[in-house]
């Protein structure tokens, strides 16, 4: 926000090649089969085809199965409170705009407990990737039901179905006004998730990514369908958005939307009888909170100056 | 104008060395604009001045009800004034029944004068005449002075809609009959109305002039309170504006907040100057994100503040824990209400303390200091900086609504530029650093943040080790949380015991904290001189608390908090000694000290007043004489 822009740009070593070991943190714990595992794969594989510089990259996340995931990183990693990943990342992007910051929230965090905060974020427009690892169930807690969760499906809270239809998260976000990026990918198609959190990342502003995942434990099969046949997927598809040529194959079902068309993007979004990958909207117009609160740095010596003035407001 | 102009006699002169003020009116009359103004002006002329705002609970309550009263009072002395006193000698009251609301609190001196708007009397309404009838007769109890004044037909010579207007029409009374100078009256008219035209200038300073000259003609009395221009510079302001400007001086940059009463008025004034300063005011969504935002920058660099009242901190109490876990500096100052839940948004009471010391869970060493005078609001917050970062913990500081709104004047801080946060050091970490290097002695650690190439680790709220990786075997959580807390111990250790106000001994030492500093030591001062043998002493931290004070309160008799907080009264019904709920300070030092501290607390939604907490040492004296 403010002093960053005096702090003297530290020398790197500029012919330094970052390996994707390089940053790999703790060894992953999450179960075996767990779609966490594919996002901490592609993220990682992201920052070495990026070339990240480690200590200037922050990992924050809320609480559940996917907030480990900054453990897992060999970056700076905040892992907070359930829900509150979000407004952690404002302040420390408001801060320290030069670093890249990424956020993992589970559905239960970013869609329940934290929904107010996961708004407003939209509405700020931070720059930063916010990535919603979707797999419609409490994990870590022990398989209760998510604002995610499908209808009818049978958790330890609503043991005879999910009682409610489950929230459309995108419809949420692309209704969020000033939202500049909101994307949808699959953790089993990991060339698509890589493609989406590189575009992500290349946005400017805050791009909102939900992950669809499986459960292994609690929710194997909500996906099973789309897992066995690709032709329930629609991939939208446009030079501004997703570009995967390698998925062509497989998923034959293309979609072209331009991502600019927030009016197509609702209607994209609204269709739930099938599973719509990739970029339903971008624009890099928005104006980004970080950068419309910028203020010139001051020295102590120039706020001490500017202080008496003030106080002279207030003389006897 | 000069007294030449006046046709009736030379008007009395009544010299005293302090008067009470108040204006009161419906909400959104100005009454408030006119008694900062006539504050502001008095301190600068030399006077002690001390200011509070009488605010009702509403928005816009029904005009002329007594539950709509809102104004000001202003206690203006010819020394420093540290409280708001006992009752009030001049009142001016825009309708009848904001002044009845006044009388009825009991807030009037037996003799008070009351300059009223009288055009209610003459009403065509008659419920209105019954009802202006009916509070004559009620206040014709007392032996009040009742001056009618008609002051909205007087403003019709300068204004259309005199409504808006008599605010500076009785600014004009009080600037005759106090003697204040024209001239300054009229620079705050211009400050105050800097956003507006230079014809609602024109036309405010016309209404003050026509104030004045009315009350040269009719009012057959003036008031005299010597000043003494001050030999050093002065500023005056509210505890809010104090607070504000205290966050600047000590360099944060980052005030993240929602909107709440009373702590808001902070985020007004850093709104309007902040930005100049390098630093914002981030409006969160919700109180548990300002608190969010604020530990996220804190976190990535220097240390950011939120600021909030009761109910907001309860909502930010998560986040605190966070904080305090993962050791991450932040300042919270709570301006306090009256609680619990929404209670008493718009007054003072002292009753989160507890709440601010253990209101997280499990164990979360945290500081807490309260300021006791406004001059204080501005300098504790450069303390409250430093020792955040020091101790890489939360500091909160409680303030109150009777200093947040109070105004006075004290001597200008000389500013240092050292009591700003350092620059972020971006330099690789040390061989080996880890992210809580605890010092075994004193918990003590350096933090790492963001940006230092070598110090990469996952912050969490988790348990975890000085490496912050998550504690898995069972000592782990025992030694850092004894890390944490052995933190307040080093701190106590580096304070001195609190000043005692009179003597060091005697019968009784009465103990307070935050905002009731002025009115203790006045109703201190009083016992004295009616030769009781009390002291009292003022705690300025509250965790820890500051050392001594068990070798302090052996050499009185009795001790006894005096509190803006409720506590049961032996002799109550239902109430014993083992089940008495006692004043959270009495609690608290209670418990620090093992001595029987006794407490006095009320909870009236106003300042304590000086007569009350003498009173209330006379009741508590100790049988005998002195140890």
């Amino acid at each position: 926000m403010t002093m960053c822009g005096l702090l003297p740009v530290l020398d790197q070593n500029e012919d330094h090649q970052y390996e994707m070991s390089e940053y790999e943190g703790a060894r992953a714990r999450w179960c075996p089969g767990c779609g966490d595992h594919s996002v901490l794969t592609a993220v990682q594989r992201l920052l070495a085809v990026e070339q990240l510089i480690p200590e200037q990259t922050m990992m924050v996340s809320g609480i559940g199965c996917s907030s480990r995931l900054p453990h897992y990183m060999k970056t700076y990693g905040f892992h907070g409170l359930h829900g509150r990943a979000l407004p952690v990342a404002t302040g420390i992007k408001l801060h320290r705009p030069e670093l890249a910051v990424f956020v993992t929230m589970g559905d239960g965090d970013c869609t329940s407990i934290g929904a107010g905060h996961w708004l407003h974020a939209l509405r700020y427009n931070v720059d930063l990737v916010a990535m919603m690892l979707d797999n419609g169930i409490y994990g870590l807690t022990k398989m209760q039901t998510s604002p995610t969760t499908p209808q009818g499906f049978k958790s330890n809270t609503q043991p005879y179905g999910s009682i409610l239809p489950p929230l459309n998260p995108i419809e949420v976000a692309l209704g969020v006004t000033n939202a500049s990026f909101v994307a949808q990918t699959a953790e089993w198609a990991p060339a698509h998730l890589f493609a989406t959190l590189r575009a992500a990342y290349h946005h400017k502003g805050f791009s909102f990514v939900r992950i669809l995942q499986r459960c292994p434990v609690f929710t194997p099969n909500i996906f099973q369908k789309a897992v066995q046949d690709p032709a329930r997927i629609a991939l939208m598809v446009h030079d501004d958005g997703v570009v995967v040529p390698e998925l062509d194959k497989i998923y034959t079902n293309q979609v072209p939307h331009d991502p600019r068309d927030l009016a197509e993007a609702r209607m994209l979004a609204e269709q739930t009888d099938r599973i719509t990958l990739g970029v339903f909207y971008k624009d890099p117009s928005r104006p980004r909170y970080e950068e419309t609160r910028r203020v010139a740095p001051r020295t102590p010596a120039e706020r001490v100056a500017l202080l008496e003035k003030e106080f002279a407001r207030y003389a006897v | 104008m000069s007294a030449a102009t006046a046709t009736a006699a030379p008007p009395k002169v009544l010299k005293v060395p302090e008067h009470t003020v108040e204006i009161v009116s419906d909400s959104g009359e100005g009454a408030q604009k006119c008694g900062q103004i006539f504050g502001a002006v008095s301190a600068k002329m030399g006077n002690g001045v001390w200011t509070v705002e009488l605010i009702p609970a509403e928005i816009q309550p029904p005009p002329r009800v007594p539950e709509g009263a809102s104004g000001n009072r202003i206690r203006v002395g010819e020394h420093a004034v540290t409280n708001w006193g006992d009752r009030t000698d001049l009142v001016i009251a825009f309708n009848e029944q904001v002044l009845l609301a006044r009388h009825r609190v009991d807030a009037l001196a037996d003799d008070a004068v009351l300059l009223v708007e009288d055009k209610w009397a003459r009403s065509e309404d008659a419920d209105i005449v019954a009802a202006w009838e009916a509070a004559m007769k009620e206040l014709s109890g007392k032996h009040y002075r009742i001056i009618p004044v008609a002051m909205e037909d007087q403003c019709l010579a300068v204004m259309d809609n005199p409504r808006k207007g008599k605010n500076m029409f009785a600014l004009g009374l009080l600037a005759r009959i106090y003697g204040r100078d024209m001239e300054r009256i009229k620079e705050q008219i211009a400050y105050a109305f800097r956003k507006k035209s230079e014809e609602v200038y024109a036309q405010n300073a016309a209404l003050v002039d026509l104030g004045y000259a009315w009350a040269e003609e009719n009012i057959d009395f003036r008031v005299e309170i010597p000043t003494h221009p001050a030999d050093k510079s002065l500023v005056v302001m509210n505890g809010n504006e104090a607070i504000g400007m205290g966050c600047i001086a000590s360099g944060m940059e980052l005030c993240a907040m929602y909107p709440i009463t009373p702590a808001t008025s902070v985020s007004h004034y850093l709104s309007e100057v902040f930005e100049k300063f390098g630093g914002i005011v981030h409006q969160a969504e919700d109180e548990i994100a300002a608190a969010g935002v604020a530990i996220g920058a804190s976190y990535a660099g220097k240390v950011a503040f939120t600021i909030t009242s009761g109910p907001g901190l309860a909502l930010k109490t998560e986040f605190l824990g966070l904080a305090i876990m993962t050791e991450t500096p932040l300042v919270l100052v709570d301006v306090q209400r009256g609680g619990p839940s929404t209670g008493l948004p718009t007054k003072v009471e002292q009753s989160d303390l507890m709440a601010a010391i253990f209101g997280q869970t499990g164990d979360a060493p945290h500081i807490v200091m309260a300021p006791a005078t406004i001059d204080e609001c501005f300098h504790i917050m450069i303390t409250a900086r430093r020792l955040a970062e020091a101790f890489r913990t939360v500091v909160m500081v409680l303030s109150d609504a009777n200093l947040a709104t109070g105004v006075t004047p004290f001597a200008k801080p000389t500013l240092d530029e050292k009591w700003q946060a350092a620059a972020l050091d971006l330099a690789p970490v040390r061989d080996g650093q880890k992210p809580y290097d605890w010092n075994k002695e004193t918990g003590l650690s350096e933090r790492i943040i963001p940006g230092r190439p070598g110090g990469m680790f996952t912050l969490t709220g988790l348990s975890h080790d000085d490496r912050s990786k998550v504690a898995y075997s069972s000592d782990i959580h025992q030694h850092s949380s004894a890390m944490r807390s052995r933190k307040m111990a080093v701190l106590q250790s580096l304070l001195k015991p609190p000043a005692v106000y009179g003597a060091d001994k005697g019968d009784l030492l009465v103990v307070g904290w935050g905002s009731t500093k002025g009115a203790i030591e006045e109703a201190v001062d009083r016992a004295r001189a009616e030769g009781l043998k009390v002291s009292s002493m003022h705690c300025r931290f509250l965790s820890p608390l500051e050392p001594g004070l068990k070798d302090i309160f052996k050499r009185f008799k009795k001790v006894m908090t005096v509190e803006i907080n409720y506590s049961d009264d032996m002799g109550d019904p239902y109430v014993t000694e083992e089940n008495r709920r006692r004043g959270q300070l009495s609690m608290l030092l209670r418990n620090a000290t093992l001595v029987d501290v006794d407490c006095w607390g009320r909870v009236p939604g106003e300042p304590l007043r000086p007569m009350s907490i003498l009173e209330a040492i006379r009741g508590r004296m100790p049988r005998g004489g002195a140890a």
